[in-house]
């Protein structure tokens, strides 16, 4: 193939010996970098859920020590489960709402650029259908798991200073216990925090292929089917196989990567889970992790090579 | 090398037939308009040179494969596909920080040298500008990109006549330079008429006229014909008749220039432009006019593929 002599004499140097082929992980990074500009919910959605869940914590620490003060004139200690509660509820929350913001920018990552017809400016770039599909898959695989989790770290830390701050002032003291064991608490967060991106890849993955396939009402053509066919299976057979297959993917992880017993047989408290009851050797080794990362592969497969015969709608 | 060459180009919607077996062969530096009535297979034969829909037959785009080579075919290729595609979400800033990350061959500086020239504020959002303003932005993304071949589908659908003229105007002052390729599809021929160097009219998904705008300016002639010369003009078989204010006007088809041709006994055919001038004022017809002649009288049956009109008015 011939290089072409450029004959605009303004035009630089540079630009006729540009590279044809760039490193594949630009068009990567540009292309996630797009997701956020577009889908700018991915991180205001979990800091405003943050932003509210300090102003009711604040507002509580105006009462709690008081109460935890009298706790202490009856000589019981708060139990580290109870200490950790409000830490923990506020990881619970920000992982759940990047779960839900995760599962609707997937039922809209593959549609809305078919729907506004910029997927005809998309295809006029030399980005492979693999990088698009591929940088819609990592926001609710990766890209919301660290933000989540930075955002939980974060909010942690500054309900943990603010709770500190007040007990100074008020002279509530530090003498006794007044914190759950952050950094362990963090560590746990993390671990469940991939946990459940690993988990629920399949949810994601095939709610994205549906998004890029459904011409409309998405969230109906993700849902509607798996359910008609565990009720189908109810009827039929009087069996739930389907059914629990879907329960299992939703929650099931629980009980694949934490140890929900201790050693003496006692169940543990969620709020707060030590880091000896993490079992990430059994979750990396159950089958059910491995079918739904086969699952989630097979889906995003054939989301990228639908959207190659896919244009506006 | 051809920049496209596509060889029993095939294409068919369910029954519906879009691309029946197309041949066409456009040469680097060319600028080809490709003509013809809604639902010829413009926007399909468009489609599958730029990758966006797959085929039966033989296509080439600067020696590759459009369906299984779009993203590497991007590097050379730009295209216009439609008025307002740009994403409505996207800032100005946004599309420049964004095309220049993923196209290495894209001029930032450049870019933003075109925008200058318009009243496009970098920090708009692009539901915020006016559709001519969308279509500026497009023209400057695309422009500042060094391709070879450059698609554009309707590009100038739905402006006033200021934006299509500026529009034409810097695609060929500030983009084109004879080795880049340009193919357009419009409605508006007027508009382009002058910018062309080849001529392509679709329809029923075939080739019906393909010549270079020197052909057609040598071949085809309008004729205003004096009144009382108008037997004897539509003796020599125009292709076309119209009225307006009452004077006839017809369309000749020259097939080819006397002049160039040595073969003498083939003068008896060929009706001469002195002829013509004889019976009334000559002039070179408009692409619309030729338009309307070859199409506009056939209804919706298929014509061969000569190149030849077919249909005389009687």
């Amino acid at each position: 193939m011939n290089t072409q002599v450029n004959a605009v004499p303004e035009s630089p140097l540079g630009s006729q010996t540009a590279p044809a082929v760039m490193s594949q992980t630009r068009p990567l990074y540009w292309s996630i970098r797009r997701e956020l500009w577009e889908n700018r919910s991915i991180y205001i959605a979990p800091l405003a859920l943050a932003a509210v869940y300090l102003f009711g914590f604040l507002i509580s620490l105006f009462w709690v020590p008081r109460s935890m003060r009298g706790m202490g004139a009856h000589g019981t200690l708060p139990p580290v489960n109870v200490l950790a509660m409000p830490y923990s509820h506020a990881a619970m929350l920000i992982l759940l709402i990047s779960f839900l913001v995760g599962i609707f920018y997937s039922l809209d990552a593959l549609h809305s650029e078919r729907r506004d017809r910029s997927i005809l400016f998309w295809k006029s770039l030399p980005v492979s259908d693999l990088t698009t599909v591929l940088s819609k898959a990592s926001i609710p695989l990766v890209v919301l798991p660290l933000i989540a989790f930075a955002i939980t770290v974060a909010l942690q830390l500054i309900m943990l200073l603010l709770n500190a701050a007040v007990r100074l002032v008020s002279g509530a003291g530090t003498a006794m216990p007044w914190a759950p064991p952050l950094f362990e608490m963090e560590l746990v967060t993390l671990y469940g925090t991939a946990v459940l991106a690993l988990w629920h890849a399949p949810i994601y993955c095939w709610f994205l292929l549906v998004s890029g396939w459904a011409r409309r009402a998405t969230f109906l053509w993700a849902v509607l089917p798996p359910l008609a066919v565990a009720a189908v299976e109810y009827v039929a057979f009087r069996t739930s196989y389907v059914g629990s297959l879907l329960h299992d993917r939703l929650g099931g992880f629980t009980a694949a990567a934490f140890d929900l017993k201790d050693k003496n047989g006692v169940p543990i408290d969620a709020h707060f889970i030590p880091l000896a009851q993490l079992a990430p050797g059994r979750f990396l080794s159950s089958p059910s992790l491995w079918l739904g990362l086969v699952f989630a592969a097979i889906f995003l497969v054939a989301a990228v090579r639908l959207r190659r015969y896919q244009g506006p709608i | 090398m051809a920049c496209i060459e596509a060889r029993g180009l095939r294409k068919a919607f369910g029954k519906t037939v879009a691309l029946d077996g197309v041949n066409l062969r456009v040469e680097e530096g060319r600028i080809l308009g490709l003509i013809g009535p809604n639902g010829a297979g413009k926007t399909t034969a468009l489609n599958a040179i730029l990758g966006l829909t797959p085929y039966q037959g033989n296509l080439r785009v600067l020696g590759r494969d459009p369906w299984s080579e779009r993203d590497r075919l991007m590097l050379d290729v730009c295209f216009i596909a439609d008025v307002a595609v740009l994403p409505r979400w996207m800032r100005v800033s946004q599309a420049l920080d964004y095309v220049e990350g993923v196209h290495p061959r894209f001029d930032r500086a450049k870019a933003e040298g075109f925008l200058e020239k318009t009243d496009i504020l970098r920090t708009s959002k692009i539901r915020e500008l006016s559709k001519g303003m969308v279509t500026q932005l497009h023209l400057a993304l695309v422009m500042a990109i060094d391709a070879r071949l450059l698609v554009l589908d309707e590009p100038t659908l739905g402006l006033d006549i200021l934006y299509r003229k500026q529009f034409y105007d810097s695609l060929l002052n500030d983009y084109y330079d004879r080795t880049r390729t340009i193919v357009v599809t419009t409605h508006q021929v007027d508009d382009i008429q002058n910018v062309l160097t080849d001529l392509m009219f679709i329809n029923h998904g075939r080739i019906v006229l393909d010549c270079s705008m020197e052909e057609f300016e040598s071949r085809y002639v309008e004729v205003t014909v004096h009144p009382q010369q108008v037997a004897a003009a539509r003796a020599l078989m125009p292709i076309h008749e119209r009225q307006v204010l009452g004077r006839s006007i017809l369309l000749f088809d020259l097939k080819s220039d006397p002049k160039s041709d040595p073969r003498s006994d083939l003068k008896s055919d060929h009706i001469e432009r002195q002829q013509l001038a004889m019976l009334g004022d000559v002039r070179t017809p408009s692409i619309a006019d030729l338009f309307v002649a070859m199409l506009g009288t056939q209804g919706n049956k298929p014509v061969d593929n000569s190149g030849q009109a077919q249909g005389v008015p009687q």
